[in-house]
């Protein structure tokens, strides 16, 4: 009896289903093979580049090159200003948009609720990440060299760096959401039926498991503001500066800017100075990633 | 033990003031009634069982307690729950008090993703507790029949532990913040028998201090573990929706053995539906 409804629905098994699994293992192959493509042609073309900035920039890159400021005469040009110009800008650009993008995340997913206005501020910050940066510069043109002259001291660091500030914000929100979303919501349930008010929930319990994620998304946020150039041409970071920032309103001027500078003048010594000053910046990203790296690492480790 | 009844409620006896009552409570999801006109007092001291078919609204009844539904944008409560006399739902009366004396274990084992100490730490913490922590979790611990079990691994994850050990981790730790009344929402769900036999233990042990609510699918833990048994059941409206409601209030031996219901003694007898 068992034996026969056994046969049965064997028999019926391969009437109704073809596996097909040489086809399938086809399709699996295929599609190996076009993420591999893929892979490898960005690879490719990055590999290409880097060598060709090394090639180019390696013989310059030495001690001299990056403690001396700019100069007419390719051999004793140098970037000190603008690496140190670049790392005062991080630093500021971090501390203004780690609070206020990590706040507003964090409001924005826990606090406010589902009503028209909030839904308007989050679809205007969505869109915000899509605006091109030359927009921001002309923001800040207005806002933080004009309009907050006496404060910004006109063409600074500050103005330069509030500017760069607001154009990687929406990213950092959206990244703290996403980051705060991911928390299972049985852990803030947990917390209320103790008695926890929605802080001591946020703060002790769904910020610490958040983190790693709000630090990924805040340090790529900041790689790709300090690689900027577009909007701080635009308010007027200046492209030859040969004395070091004393505070945030001084006078500025950041990698790019420098190696924007350097590839527009038609001496070829120049334009190997510009390798040299994008491996620099190169260097100088890859030790932000690692500091991201690491600091994940470290909150993750926890638990 | 007196046992009448009057037609708006079950009044199960009258020689002591229940802790928890409700009367005529109605939930709406948006504008959707979920549960309607639910009746009951809840004594001190004594396991009470929610058993019923899925989806009558047992959780729902089981938050509005500790106004957990609040959480829920569209949930709506109707009608009055009072706790020691007092009505849970006036203005002036804070969820977050009122959540540290009514205490919640969930279907779903959901320890802290911290030590086992932090976890048990956390909820005294934040409600002031100014005694010797080392020993309230100690005490926590034992009261949850886990201390043996990781008393040397106390700065261990709380999600290290096993899915029944998790289980009375979030026990201890809603007993350390010294609730009154204890929710439990099927929290034998997901144990295997013997953790679930563990905790059934533990349930006898708690309500020596605590009062106990306890949803369960399973009729003979009902009928084990509590001393009184509220049957729910759900009617489906013209337009497809289930309205859930109570069906049967009354001490245990009488819903398993003498129920008044027909439907509560198809239900527990297995040949619901
Ligand atoms: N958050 C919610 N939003 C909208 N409707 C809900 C929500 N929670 C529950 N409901 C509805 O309320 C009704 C009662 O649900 P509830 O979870 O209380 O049932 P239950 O008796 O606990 O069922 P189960 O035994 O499956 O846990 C169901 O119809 C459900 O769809
Ligand atoms: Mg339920």
């Amino acid at each position: 009896m068992i034996e026969k409804t056994a046969q049965n629905s064997n028999h019926d098994r391969s009437n109704l289903y073809d596996t097909a699994l040489k086809k399938r293992y086809g399709i699996d192959n295929i599609f190996a093979v076009a993420t591999w493509s893929a892979i490898s042609i960005s690879v490719i073309v990055l590999a290409v580049l880097l060598i060709d900035v090394c090639i180019d920039g390696i013989p310059k890159l030495n001690w001299n090159f990056l403690t001396s400021f700019p100069s007419r005469n390719p051999e004793e040009a140098g970037l000190l200003s603008a690496l140190v110009g670049t790392i005062w800008m991080m630093i500021t650009v971090a501390a203004v948009s780690f609070p206020l993008g990590v706040g507003a995340g964090i409001y924005l997913e826990e606090f406010a609720s589902d009503n028209w206005f909030n839904r308007l501020v989050e679809i205007n910050i969505n869109n915000l990440a899509g605006v091109p940066s030359i927009i921001y510069g002309l923001l800040g043109l207005q806002v933080f060299v004009r309009l907050f002259e006496p404060m910004t001291g006109g063409r600074s660091i500050l103005s330069g760096s509030l500017t760069i500030a607001l154009l990687i914000l929406p990213v950092i929100i959206v990244s703290t959401r996403e980051a705060l979303r991911s928390i299972p919501d049985s852990l803030r349930l947990a917390g209320y039926a103790l008695g926890a008010t929605k802080w001591q929930i946020i703060w002790e319990h769904i910020f610490p498991l958040a983190i790693p994620g709000i630090l990924t998304g805040t340090i790529l946020a900041l790689s790709r503001g300090i690689g900027e150039t577009a909007p701080l041409i635009t308010i007027g970071a200046l492209t030859f500066i040969s004395f070091l920032p004393e505070n945030l309103q001084s006078a500025f001027t950041v990698l790019p800017i420098q190696i924007f500078n350097w590839v527009s003048r038609p001496q070829p010594e120049f334009h190997d100075l510009a390798a040299a000053g994008i491996i620099v910046l190169m260097v100088v990203l890859m030790v932000m990633n690692a500091g991201a790296i690491i600091l994940r690492n470290k909150f993750q480790k926890k638990f | 033990m007196v046992t009448h009844k009057t037609t708006e409620q079950a009044s199960l006896t009258d020689t002591e003031k229940p802790v928890l009552r409700a009367k005529r409570v109605d939930v709406y999801y948006g504008n959707n009634l979920a549960v309607r006109e639910v009746s009951l007092d809840i004594f001190q001291h004594k396991v009470i069982a929610f058993i019923g078919p899925s989806g009558c609204g047992k959780s729902t009844i089981l938050r509005c307690f500790n106004r957990m539904n609040d959480l829920v944008p569209s949930a709506k409560v109707k009608g009055e729950i009072t706790f020691k006399g007092k009505d849970i739902y006036a203005p002036k009366v804070d969820p977050v008090e009122l959540r540290s004396q009514i205490g919640m274990v969930f279907q779903k084992p959901n320890p802290f993703p911290k030590s086992i100490y932090e976890n048990i730490a956390f909820g005294a913490r934040i409600n002031g507790y100014k005694g010797d922590m080392d020993q309230l979790i100690e005490e926590s611990l034992k009261k949850a029949a886990l201390w043996d079990e990781v008393k040397d691994k106390l700065k261990q994850s709380g999600l290290a532990l096993s899915g029944g050990q998790q289980q009375r981790l979030c026990i201890a730790r809603a007993i350390a913040v010294a609730p009154e009344v204890i929710l439990m929402d099927e929290p034998c769900s997901a144990l295997d028998p013997i953790s679930t036999l563990k905790i059934e233990e533990l349930i006898q042990e708690l309500k020596l201090q605590y009062t106990i609510i306890i949803v369960t699918h399973n009729m003979q833990q009902a009928s084990r573990v509590s001393d009184y048994t509220a049957f729910y059941n759900a009617e489906a409206t013209d337009d497809g929706d289930k309205i859930g409601y109570l069906v049967e209030y009354d001490d245990t031996e009488t819903i398993f053995q003498s129920p008044q219901q027909q439907a509560t003694q198809e239900y527990v007898s297995g040949r619901f539906g």
